[in-house]
């Protein structure tokens, strides 16, 4: 066995804690927490109350009959994510944390965020909660999540674009560790997925696991049986680890995380890590995985039509799930996310997020090729009326662009210019 | 001489020793040449050259965007240590170390990456996102090849900690004068000289100290607290501002010449 395994926070050969000499107090007071609340049932059972109470939980579990009619293979179900209060399995994790930030006695919250799911559901538990809180976003990340944005400062959260590298993602992570190293007495650090240093990306799956413990009961109840398949989109990682854990030990479900293949994964633009050439592994963000970045270690530029998903690294927990082949990996293009969400839409009257949309894409590609006597479950991590702005330009909608233009030229007339 | 023995050599003649920093092609590898020889010929006694990382999570703004500065005009690793090896031999008076972030050492091979800086003269390495847990191979690379593996002490780090973190390290310890990133100025006051008081006792090691240091007041408080004032971001901007024939008389001021 490799001699990592045996050390703590270790997946394989992937996760650890590369953390700065500044925060290791932090993280030792913060993995005692964890422990002590991850051995509390009274803790988890406080935190499913509340998720039902504020959250809608159990999120359903829904048979979309006319999807699995159009293709005429597997049962199609959709685990519905995108019902949690906030739009998405993001509230999940963020209540579970705001649990603990309560019993550790903090007072401030930052986070990172992408798509700005994270940033949205993080400043309302701050909200609900009474912490002060602050938000990392990639500028870019600003521009194309305008709506998120405005969600995050009307909640009371302040918004801090980041400028630098590449104005994703990753450069919000690396900013919340500069506030952190300085504010740790008060602050704690809400991150959005299962990856960074241990115990993230434990704790973070953890909080997820709720949505797998409620899909294997939801399904044994309405199909009877195991499903053949699970799929879900992986940026970090968190909504399909999320899932998958409800049937991890299952060997005949079969496990599916589709990535950002972009442009296409033999192009330079994409977020593919377990699939693709472009990935090694590494350790940047305070933590061991695959990173795509080039032979000198630099992290490379991703691309993704969903922000949640544009992203370098990928949960150490699914890079060992990956090596032993107990999750399989694809790419879901630009493309085909556009064509998997407009005939959902149309067929089911659902709207998934463009992340959530990569995971359809793969189920639509494998349902028609299975057996009508078997289930599939596709994690429907979000809701897509948030990138209404990208679909919108997407679908190329002559109708969208008049009304934008129209609010423009109204906005413009009473500022005076 | 190993790098502490170097280092408490030169505290004989001097009240307190001066580390600056430079990041490598920043903003070109001439100018770095030229900061370099500024540096020596003024008396600095150890320089971090900081080979660019595009994530350097615990680096400030000014830092942060050195990096990316010279990522953006095309510097690789092989050219940061080519030009390392030729500064070594021309300022054999300075000790030179590596300051990077761990991927680049991993992603070149961490043997390769010590064997390769230990053979050009490299004394030792600062690495600020690698903990002496996750440095196993690290650690005993450094031994093996002879070169320092700097330890953090830092004001959040308790004392026991510090007794840890020491003993596995070498060279000299690196403490870090406040909580939070590169650049900001830090308050010369009493939890600082608190501080201080807590490091001294908890190492044999030399004491560097580091984070916001920008004059000659900051560099006279610390004679007789600290065993060397670490200069970073000051440097930089100075570079940035007045170009690198500043660097010189900046050097001078700082160690009250
Ligand atoms: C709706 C939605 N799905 C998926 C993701 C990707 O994150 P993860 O892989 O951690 O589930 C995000 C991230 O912002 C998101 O907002």
């Amino acid at each position: 066995m490799n001699q990592a395994n045996s050390k703590r926070g270790y997946f394989g050969n992937w996760g650890g804690a590369f953390i700065p000499e500044v925060l290791h107090q932090t993280f030792t007071e913060l993995n005692e927490a964890y422990l002590r609340v991850r051995g509390d049932e009274t803790f988890w059972q406080e935190y499913v109350d509340l998720m039902a109470n504020y959250s809608c939980r159990p999120t359903p579990l829904t048979f979309a009959e006319n999807l699995t009619k159009h293709f005429g293979g597997a049962r199609i179900y959709i685990k519905r994510e995108d019902l949690n209060h906030t739009g998405a399995h993001k509230a999940n994790n963020v209540m579970g944390q705001g649990l603990l930030v309560k019993r550790m006695g903090k007072k401030r919250v930052i986070a990172e965020t992408g798509a700005g799911q994270h940033g949205v559901a993080t400043a309302t538990m701050a909200a609900r909660f009474g912490f002060a809180c602050t938000i990392y976003m990639g500028e870019e990340d600003v521009a194309r999540q305008r709506p998120n944005v405005f969600w995050m400062e009307k909640l009371g959260a302040t918004v801090v674009p980041v400028t630098d590298g590449s104005r994703t993602l990753k450069d919000a992570i690396n900013e919340a560790f500069r506030d952190w190293v300085a504010s740790m007495d008060s602050t704690h650090y809400v991150l959005g997925t299962v990856c960074g240093p241990h115990p993230f990306p434990e704790m973070v799956a953890w909080f997820q696991s709720i949505i797998g413990q409620e899909a294997r009961k939801q399904i044994l109840a309405q199909h009877g049986n195991m499903p053949a398949a699970v799929y879900a989109c992986v940026g970090g990682g968190s909504n399909a680890l999320g899932i998958f854990q409800g049937f991890m030990a299952e060997r005949a479900v079969e496990l599916v995380g589709v990535e950002a293949g972009g442009k296409g994964i033999d192009t330079d633009h994409h977020a593919s890590r377990m699939t693709g050439t472009r990935a090694a592994a590494g350790v940047a963000q305070g933590y061991k995985t695959m990173f795509l970045q080039d032979d000198d270690g630099q992290m490379l530029d991703t691309h993704s039509i969903a922000a949640g998903l544009d992203y370098v690294g990928i949960s150490p927990i699914l890079a060992d799930l990956g090596d032993s082949g107990r999750v399989r990996f694809e790419a879901a293009t630009d493309r085909e996310v556009i064509e998997a969400l407009e005939l959902t839409m149309r067929t089911e009257g659902i709207i998934p997020a463009l992340e959530s949309s990569h995971a359809f894409v793969q189920a639509f590609k494998d349902a028609p090729e299975m057996n009508p006597h078997e289930a599939i479950i596709i994690n429907m991590s979000g809701r897509g009326d948030k990138d209404i702005f990208t679909i919108a330009h997407a679908f190329d909608d002559p109708s969208w662009k008049k009304f934008i233009i129209g609010r423009a030229q109204e906005y413009r007339k009473s500022s005076g210019e | 001489m190993n790098l502490t023995a170097d280092l408490q050599k030169r505290l004989q003649n001097k009240p307190i020793l001066l580390m600056t920093h430079l990041v490598l092609g920043y903003p070109s590898l001439e100018v770095n040449r030229e900061v370099i020889r500024q540096m020596a010929e003024n008396g600095v006694d150890c320089i971090e050259l900081q080979i660019p990382f595009s994530e350097p999570m615990a680096d400030g703004p000014v830092i942060l965007r050195a990096n990316q500065d010279a990522l953006n005009r095309g510097i690789r690793v092989a050219d940061c240590i080519q030009f390392a090896a030729d500064i070594v031999q021309e300022f054999p008076q300075v000790n030179f170390l590596f300051m990077t972030y761990y991927n680049i050492i991993f992603r070149y091979g961490e043997e390769d990456f010590i064997k390769g800086a230990a053979e050009i003269g490299i004394k030792g390495f600062i690495v600020p996102d690698l903990p002496p847990e996750e440095g196993e191979s690290y650690l005993s690379l450094s031994k093996k090849y002879r070169t320092a593996p700097i330890m953090f002490f830092t004001p959040t780090s308790t004392e026991e900690r510090m007794r840890k973190v020491e003993k596995m390290g070498s060279g000299f310890i690196y403490c870090v004068a406040r909580k939070g990133v590169t650049g900001k100025k830090t308050a010369m006051d009493d939890s600082l000289a608190r501080s201080l008081n807590s490091y001294r006792s908890a190492t044999s090691l030399p004491l560097a100290v580091g984070f916001g240091i920008s004059s000659r007041e900051d560099v006279a408080m610390l004679e007789g607290k600290a065993d060397m004032a670490v200069i970073g971001t000051a440097t930089i901007r100075l570079v940035d501002n007045q170009g690198p024939a500043a660097v010189g008389p900046f050097i001078a001021e700082l160690l009250g010449h």
